[in-house]
């Protein structure tokens, strides 16, 4: 009895480690689509591209960790804001869907840039925490990566939300979500605030996939997965809604842990699926979504 | 009317949407420093068109003919550069932002300001509108019509503007209110702010209105002085609601004046 729930912690502390990283996937898949209502099919590879850019500076450049870590985000974000004054911006006139198949393109041309750059195989991130050692508390047992992870991806989460609820710039990309027309007309600068936001959620992106570098080892296509587990927490959460995206992670994260542990681990993504499909018949607007309601 | 250097020069503007929709063609208006200007006609006569050309809103628009607001071109130019200058602009169906609270949606009127007179500025709009203070922190979307439209002009006057644009402030409030409302209106443009005012309620715009023009089918059929305006029998007869003859008379004269245009 007290080992089966030692046992249901543990599934549940591990899930709740993955989960952090699928919540900051889909915060940045969120962030984007409520300031512009574009879903950035290029996220994934954004994100691989920058964890091979940290890569880089680690092992190339021998760079400290911290510091390569920061010099990856930078770098995505560029790479996010320049994406949208170069294209999204000049095809402003394209339809929604338009735009949406232009992120697609984007995601090939960044798959092929790392390829060319740091060719097909595996390669090993140097990671300063270790996944042998662990923490013990009673039966439970944490390896130093997922604390490690959870606690930064809990941090950025937290980073966001104080930029987003309780800053200037934040109320105004608040604002531009609601309305661009009337926030251009009270003089907020729009296309900033989407360039900040590209720059950001690209971000978001490349903190996830470095978090993930550990688990996966690092090769062009290592961001597939938790890109579409990503998408599939942000629509689980509600794909409005940023409180959405982190729950909706987190609880995917869980599920996933719990029928991999106690039924199947071939078949885990399966049933978070399945989970999804679910919820969203029970509730088409997601966990904590509105805009289903709005709509209608 | 016309003045040497009117605060917004429209001159002889076209405007399409889609680049072959004519709704302008060929509006020639000003609005002089200091006064309110009244922008009269009926729907779809092109009103919130010519406010969206002024503000740059509709892409490669106008198609012909220039905007000018105090001595710089504005054509071409990007909406937020246009409001940076000076112009606040409350959108027809007031464009607050529903899921930010009263406050957060003053604040964004004062995102292009620093520091100085801002406090000064709120209590003023306060002043104007106490419902604001009492409703600060209750979300925008919740508020009746009334108090959206207060707080969309509040939020404009924390622009600081010096050329507001209001698109028929009175729609879908009761009388009262559209009485409150113009009243704050007056009050503004007695306070140096010069107004562009689109209504269909052409009473209370004449009434507190310098000069005025009204808008037929995407071309200016008349400008005069407010009172020249509110004794033009067309006028009485089309927006005044005054009829002093049978109406088949009125009638032809609406079609002369069809001619005119
Ligand atoms: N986005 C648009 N695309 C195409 N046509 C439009 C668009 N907006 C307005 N129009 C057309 O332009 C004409 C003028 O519209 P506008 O909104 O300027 O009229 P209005 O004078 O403001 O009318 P109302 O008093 O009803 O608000 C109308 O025939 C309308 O159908
Ligand atoms: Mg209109």
């Amino acid at each position: 009895m007290v080992q089966d729930m030692a046992l249901l912690v543990q599934y549940v502390v591990v899930g709740l480690a993955v989960g952090s990283l699928y919540a900051l996937v889909a915060l940045g898949i969120v962030l984007l689509y409520r300031t512009s209502r574009i879903l950035n099919f290029a996220h994934g590879d954004l994100a691989t591209f920058g964890t091979f850019i940290a890569f880089a500076l680690l092992t190339a450049w021998r760079w400290p960790f911290a510091a390569a870590s920061l010099g990856s985000l930078l770098t995505t974000a560029v790479v996010g804001a320049a994406f949208f004054f170069l294209v999204i911006r000049p095809a402003k006139e394209s339809t929604l869907l338009g735009k949406i198949v232009i992120t697609l393109g984007l995601a090939l041309v960044l798959q092929g840039a790392t390829v060319i750059l740091w060719g097909t195989g595996t390669k090993i991130l140097p990671f300063p925490l270790s996944d042998i050692k662990v923490y013990r508390l009673g039966q439970v047992v944490v390896s130093q990566i997922s604390v490690g992870s959870f606690a930064v991806g809990l941090a950025l989460m937290g980073a966001l939300y104080v930029l987003v609820q309780h800053t200037r710039v934040g109320l105004a990309m608040r604002a531009v979500s609601q309305d661009t027309v009337a926030a251009q007309v009270l003089g907020i600068p729009v296309k900033q605030i989407f360039a900040l936001t590209w720059g950001l959620a690209s971000a978001l992106g490349a903190a996830a996939g470095i978090l993930l570098a550990p688990a996966t080892l690092l090769d062009p296509y290592m961001m597939l997965d938790p890109f579409l587990k990503g998408f599939a927490a942000a629509v689980l959460g509600g794909i409005d809604s940023m409180p959405g995206a982190a729950v909706g992670g987190l609880l995917l994260g869980v599920l996933e842990a719990l029928f991999g542990g106690y039924v199947s681990v071939k078949f885990k993504t399966t049933l978070a699926f399945l989970i999804i499909i679910a919820v969203l018949v029970v509730r088409p607007e997601g966990l904590l979504g509105r805009e289903y309601k709005r709509r209608v | 009317m016309a003045e040497l250097n009117p605060l917004l020069k429209v001159h002889n503007v076209e405007t399409a949407y889609y680049g072959r929709l004519t709704v302008l063609r060929g509006v020639s208006l000003e609005v002089p420093d200091g006064r309110i200007v009244a922008l009269l006609g009926s729907n779809g006569a092109g009103k919130t068109t010519l406010l969206r050309t002024i503000m740059g809103l509709i892409s490669d628009q106008p198609e012909k003919g220039t905007v000018e607001f105090a001595g710089r071109r504005l054509n071409g130019m990007d909406p937020e550069d246009v409001a940076a200058l000076g112009i606040g602009y409350v959108i027809e169906g007031r464009g607050i932002f529903p899921e930010l609270s009263v406050h957060e949606n003053l604040q964004l009127g004062t995102y292009r300001r620093r520091g100085a007179g801002v406090r000064a500025d709120f209590d003023r709009v306060h002043g104007l509108f106490p419902i604001l203070r009492e409703r600060q922190g209750q979300l925008a979307g919740t508020l009746s019509g009334g108090e959206q439209q207060m707080l969309a002009i509040g939020r404009a006057l924390l622009m600081r503007p010096r050329l507001l644009m209001l698109d028929e402030p009175s729609l879908g409030l009761a009388p009262m209110l559209v009485r409150e409302i113009f009243r704050a209106i007056a009050g503004i443009n007695r306070d140096g702010t010069a107004i562009l005012l689109v209504e269909q309620n052409a009473r209370m715009a004449l009434s507190i209105a310098h000069t005025g023009y009204v808008l037929e089918s995407g071309r200016l059929v008349l400008e005069g002085s407010a009172q020249d305006l509110a004794e033009n029998p067309n006028v009485q007869e089309l927006y005044l609601g005054v009829t002093r003859e049978p109406s088949i008379k009125g009638w032809k004269r609406y079609k002369v004046r069809r001619r005119w245009a």
